[in-house]
């Protein structure tokens, strides 16, 4: 192989033959392309003339050049160049390729996977062993086999959605014997590497291969007032433009994109953060954020209910006492609240139709009916009901009939414990259950309980209880109805009877109800004790998947936040509450990985070496090519039909639709006239020649001006472009199939008019039935004409343009039917026509062969007789007359309906 | 064409060509719905044109008595005047017309014969009587005249351009001449005047191929003329497009003109149009004249 910088030959001798170049310049200039003989009568009248360029009799140096370039290709070609030729060292022992395999190796999976097979192959060549594992998912011990072994292996490798595991650094110090390491490195700096690369190289030489690629990963989501802020991370790289989509439920349940912000990095940055502006309701529906075009399960972040803000409608009893702001019983509500729900404060029927998440009653004592219809409604439909107690409440006169919105029954008037005026001291509360919601919350010692109401003892009491006093009584009840609940504190929003609004375990308790949610990660201790279910399972490329196969995680190992083997990053749920396991947290920052000096990288830019053989001889094929058509066009063989032939071959696809484009902007640009392709030449050819001689017509005496007239095939064609559709019926065309049966009717119903002609009115008269009347019959049945009746004298069409009462095409046969008017008034004395039917009729049917009638060449011959002598041209121009007034009536309607114009009508009529 | 053997071979290529062109110029004929053409006054003829009072010189044997026996007077019933014209036709047979620039349409002397065989049909199916100029036909009634015709057309004669005749040519009769007049235009004035002299009006009427009319041609080219009496090379033809359409409307202008000046209608057609508009405008432009 020779090498001329990046490109080497195979057979460099063969470029010897370029020396003959200028050779082939020398005969081809000698030899100019032969004048075409061609027998022309015209001849007479070129006799004398000059052209006013003279062109040399020399073949043109730019088709000289054409050539020599064509030919240098060939030559060129032959002699097998190849770009980047690889130089190969070789190496010997067992070779261990070992690869991150993590979210990050995601992207480029199948380009590794490349790579390890090539590696396995060079191993082969050089009879090395082979052993081949992912960090993420790493083999027990080591098995060193043959390369042809190992490379059936490399299909099952594939990447983990995290990141290499702390005991990866163990794995390595456990390895023995002696082996050379080839490790596929994501790129990303992590801590545990060094500790594996020690370990490594004391096994043998370790050589690195990275892709330049930067990688980027995306944080969570992280909510501020109306904005969501994303912020994302990279390696390094250039500026960089990504787009990150928010894509979540649409009202109809179906997944989407709901919106979407660039997120562009500055060159050498490798933070950055966008905004999404998202209003509450389409907030709440987002699922995941994700950038686009990278499929890696780092550039998705889940959300979870950090990111829901739910709506809070908060109504109190007394509204009107004027008592100060800290004993409002809605004011601890309302700060604990605040910062994480909207809250909406309105009298309860108006708050009821806002579709809160929540009902926040603070001692309401009486609710109408309608309200306790609204509400157990609301209730049933997924609602949730919180209630507390207070003077108002514990006064009522209670009964779970009177008020089935309590979970339970109430004693009326409630208790008072360790007041100034009682025995006791005042309540603390017992540790919770282990199937209550607050289970695993810490108590503070410091909470009191003075006063409360009180539960009538009762079977079902003790299920309903999930917080309680230490002497046992309920402090907090709650009952399911329909998809909802109702909760009852027994105490009340404020700190009148108790100091528990105060604490923080009323937010925390709040919290466990999902009456709010916690706008950072929920901490260990409120994780604590609870349960969780994977629901959806991030993968490496960024899919997501099904997590019920899994089993499910404590609390309190997935407060730890970092995603493994044994907890994958995904949804995870608990009840009615749900956290997101992202690859990326909040405040990780990756970093590109960096190596010591004594190790070797490589990365992908190394070009790979690429035969550039086929890419000359295509070259110099297609230079060829253009000679061909550029010596064609000198000698000027090269007709138009050819070239048009040749670039319709080159570009038929894209063409077809130009075409239709094209078509469909001149049948809208303009009034077009347009008739049925019927698939008999002389009939189409006959309709075509007759439209235009109207079209011809209505423009000279007219103000509509259309445009030269097309055929349409009812099959394939838009419709809806054409005012008027002539309709020649021929005794055997197709019966239009049953999609162009729908544009049909769609045609009709939407204000078109197609006029149907039989042609027959010459011989089908006193009610002989012809075929193409018996084809007509079959072609209607399936359209949607309305009822139809014989033209009435005083119908429109006898007078939108010309006043007309004889219709005769190239026949004058009497019967054109048209839409039989449905509310035919009586004639009025001293009217000359009833007020018939609105609109345009739809059809227009008869058998005159206007098209014949109107037929006109372009020279505006007319192309078929019609009856005899000046009566021939009088019913000519009566037929003239009838085609403008059927396009007038097309556009204008029943606009000469209109009585307005009665005078004016009377009076040219009595003339 | 005095060896027997040759003559015997051309006689039975002309005579398989007739039946077709009669074929062909009969279906083209049937297009046009024959009328009767009266001379919208008396005199003689077979329909009625009206009732005058019978004048002294009329015979007893001629007076209505239906009509008169209705009043006093006595009518007699005038006919309207019917009279046959005669009509000469002639057409370019030289070897220019027999020019087709593509397959799609025929070449100029196939459409030229067709068509004056169709008018000779209709004019013969109408009562008039229809020769040939410059040929031994002299005009004739009935069908029989329609063969020779058309034996007359199928025949080419040996010139490169045709040149138009007058000859036979009957004083005050019509005439139609149809040719690509892309020859010498001195015999055709000669002829129209002399024609124009003896009271004789007419049609002249061009046949062109489309190529003839767009000059489609490009790059270096050696043109000749259909007899090869002509030469010319160019080496851009495409250069010379302007300046033939220039002169080839010089030309049509001067047929035009010469057409106007001896009361003569003139019409251009091209091979790739339809025969039927064609032959309607011949037929019309014949009528008119008479």
């Amino acid at each position: 192989m020779v090498l001329f910088g990046t490109i080497g030959f195979t057979a460099p001798w063969l470029l010897v033959a370029l020396i003959g170049l200028p050779i082939l310049w020398v005969l081809l200039r000698a030899v100019p392309p032969a004048p075409i003989q061609r027998r022309f009568p015209g001849v007479a009248l070129l006799l004398g003339l000059q052209e006013k360029e003279v062109e040399t009799d020399r073949t043109p140096w730019w088709l000289l050049v054409l050539r020599a370039l064509a030919i240098a290709g060939l030559i060129i070609g032959f002699a097998g160049p190849i770009l980047n030729p690889e130089t190969r060292s070789a190496g010997s022992g067992p070779l261990l390729i070992i690869a991150d395999g993590t979210w990050a190796d995601a992207p480029d999976w199948s380009m590794r996977l490349d790579q390890i097979e090539s590696k396995i192959a060079e191993a082969a060549r050089n009879e090395r062993t082979v052993a081949v594992a992912t960090l993420t998912d790493l083999p027990t011990d080591l098995p060193f086999m043959s390369a042809d072994v190992a490379l059936r292996s490399v299909a099952n490798l594939s990447p983990a959605a995290w990141d290499v595991p702390e005991t990866a650094a163990n794995w390595a110090a456990a390895q023995n014997g002696s082996f050379d390491t080839y490790w596929l490195s994501d790129g990303i700096d992590r801590d545990v590497r060094g500790d594996i690369l020690a370990a490594l190289q004391d096994r043998g030489t370790v050589t690195v291969f990275e892709t330049n690629r930067p990688v980027v990963g995306l944080r969570p989501a992280v909510i501020d007032g109306a904005t969501v802020t994303l912020s994302a991370t990279r390696t390094h790289g250039g500026q960089a433009d990504y787009t990150a989509h928010a894509i979540g439920l649409d009202p109809a349940g179906i997944e989407r994109e709901l919106a979407s912000a660039p997120i562009i990095f500055a060159d050498g940055e490798t933070g950055t953060t966008t905004e999404f502006d998202l209003p509450p309701e389409q907030r709440n529906r987002v699922t995941r954020f994700v950038i686009s075009g990278i499929n890696s399960a780092g550039a998705v972040t889940l959300t979870d209910d950090s990111l829901k803000r739910r709506e809070i409608a908060l109504v109190s009893g007394g509204t009107s006492t004027e008592s100060l702001q800290l004993l409002s019983p809605l004011h601890y509500l309302r700060e604990a609240l605040r910062p994480n729900a909207d809250l909406i404060e309105l009298p309860l029927t108006d708050a009821i139709p806002a579709n809160p998440d929540v009902i926040v009653l603070a001692d309401v004592a009486t609710i109408s009916p309608l309200e306790i219809e609204l509400l157990t409604d609301w209730i049933e439909q997924g609602g949730m009901l919180l209630r507390f107690a207070g003077p108002r409440l514990a006064a009522a006169e209670f009964s779970i009939e009177a008020d089935p919105l309590l979970p339970v029954r109430l004693r009326s008037g409630g208790r008072s414990v360790g007041g100034t005026m009682s025995w006791g001291e005042p309540k603390t509360l017992a540790p919770f259950a282990e199937n209550s919601p607050f289970a695993g919350l810490p108590i503070p010692a410091d909470i009191a309980v003075s006063a409360q109401v009180v539960a009538e003892p009762d079977p079902t009491l003790s299920s309903r209880v999930i917080a309680q006093l230490t002497d046992g009584t309920p402090l907090v009840t709650r009952d399911t109805l329909g998809a909802g609940q109702i909760v009852l504190f027994h105490v009340t929003a404020n700190a009148e009877w108790s100091n528990l609004p105060l604490s923080g375990l009323f937010v925390q308790m709040l919290e466990r109800l999902s009456v709010i949610s916690g706008n950072t990660e929920p901490s260990a201790e409120i994780l604590a004790g609870s349960f969780w279910t994977p629901a959806q399972i991030l993968m490496a490329d960024g899919t997501l998947r099904s997590g019920a196969d899994l089993a499910g995680t404590t609390g309190e190992d997935l407060a730890a936040f970092t995603p493994s083997a044994d907890i994958p990053p995904g949804l995870y749920t608990s009840e009615d509450r749900a956290i997101a396991l992202n690859v990326i947290d909040a405040e990780r920052q990756i970093a590109p990985a960096t190596w010591p000096a004594d190790i070797t990288v490589e990365t992908i830019t190394d070009a790979p070496e690429t035969p550039l053989m086929g890419w000359f001889l295509a070259a110099a094929l297609a230079l060829l090519f253009v000679d061909i058509i550029a010596t064609l066009g000198l000698s000027g063989r090269l007709r138009g039909g050819i070239v048009a032939a040749f670039i319709a071959a080159m570009m038929m696809p894209n063409d077809a639709q130009a075409q239709s484009d094209a078509a469909a902007i001149a049948a809208t640009s303009n009034v077009v006239l347009a008739h049925v392709i019927t698939g008999d030449a002389a009939v189409d050819d006959a309709a075509f020649a007759g439209l235009y001689g109207l079209s011809d017509t209505l423009t000279r005496r007219t103000s509509i001006e259309p445009d030269t007239p097309v055929g349409v095939n009812i099959e394939t064609d838009e419709l809806s472009f054409f005012p008027l559709i002539y309709w020649p019926i021929t005794a055997n065309q197709p019966m239009p199939s049953r999609d162009a049966y729908s544009k049909l009717n769609d045609y009709l119903r939407s204000g078109g008019m197609i006029v149907f002609d039989t042609r027959d009115a010459d011989f089908a008269q006193y009610g002989t039935t012809t075929t193409e009347a018996r084809k007509l019959q079959a072609i209607a049945a399936g359209l949607d004409i309305p009822p139809i009746e014989r033209m009435p004298a005083d119908h429109i069409l006898t007078r939108t343009f010309y006043l007309l009462q004889d219709f005769p095409g190239r026949y004058n046969g009497r019967d054109i039917w048209v839409e039989a008017s449905v509310n035919a008034g009586s004639e009025i004395d001293g009217m000359p026509f009833r007020n018939l039917n609105d609109g345009v009729t739809p059809v227009v049917i008869g058998g005159n062969d206007w098209a014949a009638a109107w037929a006109m060449d372009d020279t505006g011959r007319f192309l078929f007789p019609v009856g005899r002598g000046n009566a021939g041209a009088r019913q000519r121009e009566i037929a003239f007359r009838f085609g403008v007034n059927l396009v007038m009536h097309v556009l204008t309607g029943n606009y000469k309906s209109d009585q307005v114009h009665v005078p004016a009508l009377l009076d040219r009529l009595g003339e | 064409m005095t060896d027997p053997i040759t003559l015997r071979a051309s006689a039975e290529t002309v005579a398989a060509s007739l039946p077709a062109l009669l074929a062909q110029a009969d279906q083209l004929a049937s297009t046009v719905i024959m009328g009767e053409h009266g001379r919208r006054r008396a005199g003689m003829g077979d329909h009625f044109w009206q009732y005058r009072p019978a004048q002294t010189w009329d015979e007893a044997r001629l007076i209505d008595w239906r009509r008169s026996g209705r009043s006093d007077t006595t009518y007699v019933q005038d006919k309207e005047w019917q009279i046959a014209q005669t009509v000469m036709m002639w057409i370019d047979r030289s070897a220019s017309m027999s020019f087709s620039s593509a397959d799609s349409h025929p070449t100029k002397a196939a459409r030229a014969g067709v068509l004056m065989t169709a008018l000779s049909l209709l004019l013969l199916r109408g009562g008039e009587r229809v020769g040939v100029i410059g040929a031994d036909i002299p005009a004739r009634r009935g069908e029989a005249q329609s063969m020779r015709i058309a034996e007359w057309v199928a025949q080419a004669d040996g010139s490169d351009y045709g040149s138009p005749d007058d000859a036979g040519i009957l004083p005050n009769s019509r005439a139609v001449y149809m040719s690509d007049f892309m020859g010498d235009l001195a015999p055709l004035e000669t002829a129209l005047t002399r024609a124009a002299d003896r009271g004789v009006s007419g049609t002249l009427f061009q046949i062109l191929d489309p190529a003839e009319e767009d000059f489609p041609f490009d790059g270096r080219t050696v043109f000749q003329s259909m007899g090869g009496s002509l030469r010319f090379e160019t080496q851009k033809a495409g250069d010379l497009r302007t300046r033939y359409r220039e002169r080839l409307a010089e030309r049509k202008d001067r047929i035009a003109a010469l057409a106007r000046t001896a009361g003569w209608q003139y019409g251009t057609h091209h091979t790739g149009d339809s025969a039927q508009s064609a032959l309607l405008w011949l037929y019309t432009a014949t009528e008119q004249t008479r």
